[in-house]
Order: structure tokens, then sequence, then C-alpha cells
């Protein structure tokens, strides 16, 4: 019992460590709800360049942080979500974009699997249909209608 | 004999594919200032903080705007070339959120290659210019445009393929 009374406090503070790591390193929010839930909403449409395969929402890089820094302050200045995509497209390119805009650079994209789709199915179709013509159309003669009949009853 | 022939065609067209894609650092992506007026900024410089450093102090030359910070262990590869590029070109460091004394500690360790640095404290003309990670090296223009990005060190190789034609044909104009 004593045992435990030295080691409970030690082991309190353990538990608590890592809780205190992470509030050092938490960024600054607006405070503002509107703004907080506009940010979750476009930063989850918007790459972080640092860790490429992460949403600028989910990035714990220090540049995704100084992003969302930016993308605040813009929401407070008064700006679009328009406008803040463009003005990060004007610095980072179309890559900081999740969702890759429609333009003739991104058809191919966006429509490739659709022309892959359907010229999938348009072979299938004509070799279905080559098959079936192959495939002679011969009718039974009396003798073999007479034992299928047989069979069937 | 054609239906055999197909398939074989279409897997050297993908293999093709994707031996260039082994080829291409997925890091490495095009700048989208590239030919764009270099944004403008005034930031305290690190050795003489009371002075400020603008992108303006530079029209008229060709210059670098090399992105560095204490912390960038590629920026501590980059350096030891960078003394031999400012012989033929000025070029300027761009503290990257790095601490001040950490900063001027590397450069009195390492020695200091640049006109001057300017501080970019929060990372703010960074995000101006593209920034996603250093080191990254810019050349800019007489006109203040910017003609190069390179992310990543400016290495011997770099330097004399990329860097040193263009800052050469650039001076001349």
């Amino acid at each position: 019992m004593t045992r435990l009374r030295i080691f409970a406090p030690l082991l309190l503070c353990l538990l608590l460590a890592p809780v205190q790591a992470q509030v050092q390193t938490e960024e600054q929010t607006s405070g503002d709800p509107v703004i907080e839930e506009r940010l979750a909403r476009l930063s989850h449409d918007l790459r972080c360049l640092q860790c490429q395969n992460q949403t600028l929402a989910d990035s714990p890089a220090g540049l995704a942080a100084d992003l969302r820094r930016e993308i605040r302050e813009q929401m407070k200045a008064g700006k679009s979500d328009k406008e803040i995509i463009a003005f990060l497209q004007a610095r980072y390119g179309d890559f900081i974009l999740y969702r890759p805009q429609v333009k003739p650079v991104t058809y191919l994209l966006w429509f490739g699997p659709f022309v892959l789709l359907l010229t999938g199915l348009l072979v299938l179709f004509s070799y279905i249909k080559r098959r079936r013509d192959a495939i002679p159309e011969k009718p039974l003669t009396a003798e073999e209608r007479r034992r299928a009949q047989e069979l069937l009853q | 004999m054609l239906r055999y022939l197909i398939p074989l065609g279409l897997f050297l067209i993908l293999t093709i594919f994707l031996a260039i894609g082994l080829t291409r650092d997925p890091h490495t992506l095009p700048s989208a200032l590239l030919d764009k007026p270099a944004p403008t900024f005034r930031l305290a410089q690190l050795k003489e903080p009371s002075k400020t450093f603008s992108a303006d102090d530079m029209r008229g030359k060709v210059w670098l705007l090399n992105v560095w910070a204490s912390w960038c262990v590629a920026c501590r590869e980059e350096h030891q070339f960078l003394p031999e590029y400012a012989k033929v070109v000025p070029i300027i460091g761009l503290n990257y959120k790095d601490n001040p004394e950490d900063a001027l500690a590397w450069l009195s360790e390492l020695g200091d290659p640049y006109t001057l640095s300017a501080v970019d404290l929060d990372g703010r003309v960074a995000i101006d210019y593209g920034v996603y990670g250093a080191p990254e090296t810019y050349v800019i223009d007489k006109g203040g445009t910017i003609r190069l990005k390179h992310v990543g060190p400016v290495t011997p190789a770099v330097w004399s393929t990329k860097f040193l034609p263009l800052v050469q044909e650039l001076n001349r104009k």
C-alpha cells in the first residue's frame, strides 16, 4: 500500500507527460467557430506539400500549420474560399488541390477511366456477338426432337 | 498473331510509362511562380536586425534567393558549395523559421557566403514564394522575375548544368 502511494504520483506524472508535450505544439485557433468550420472543410481539399499524401487538415507538418494560419487570417479578412484557393494555387500550383480541377490538362485524368470502361464494354459486346454468330443455328431433326422429348419426361 | 501482339504492345507501353515514373522525384514540383514577378517583401536582416532587406533592393541585378535554416540537414550539405557560387552571383539568404541565435551560430561555424540573410521568422514570405521545404533556391533576374526554382541542395552538378548557364545568360541581358 505504501509502495503504491509512492508510485501513484510518479505514474500520474508519466501519464500526463505526453499530454503536456502535445499542448505545447497545439496551434492557435481563431476562436471563431464559423472560421474553424470553414477551415476544416477547405483544408480537407488541400494537400500538404511537405507530406504529400496528407491533406492540409490532417498534416502535423510545420508548413501545414503555417498554411492553416494563413487561411484563418484570410478568412478573418473576409476572403471567400475561392479567393483563398486562388491565392494558394498561385504560389504552390495545382498540386495543392486534392481534387484536380476539370480543365484540358486533366481531361484524361477525369474522363480516361470512363473512356476505358466504354472501350471495354464495346470489346465485350462485339466479342459476345461474334461468338453468338459463330455458333451455327441448326434445327433439330425429328429423331433428335423425339429423344429430347423422351429425356425431358 | 495480332491478338498476341496487342497485349504485348499495351504491356510495353505501360512498362515505358512506369519506367519514366521511376526516374522522377515526386517531391519536386514545378514552381507556379516561374516567370512571374518575385513577391516583394521587407524583412529584418539576420546580422543587423535594425536594417531591413527588400527584394526590390536587388533590382537591376541577377541574384539568388536561397532558403535555409539551421535545423535543415540538407542545407548543411549544400552550404559548403555556396562560397563558390557567390563568386559569380550575389546570394541572399532567407532564414526560414529559424531561431536567429541558432542561425548566427550556424553561420559563424560554417562560414557566411550570403550577401546578407533576411529573417523570415514565421514563414510568411516563404508562403508567398511557394516554399515547401528547405533548401530551395530561386534565380531572380534584373527585372525581378523568377527564372528558376530548385528544390533541394544545389550541388555542383546542378550548379553547372542549371544555374551557371542561366545566370550567365541573364547577366548578358
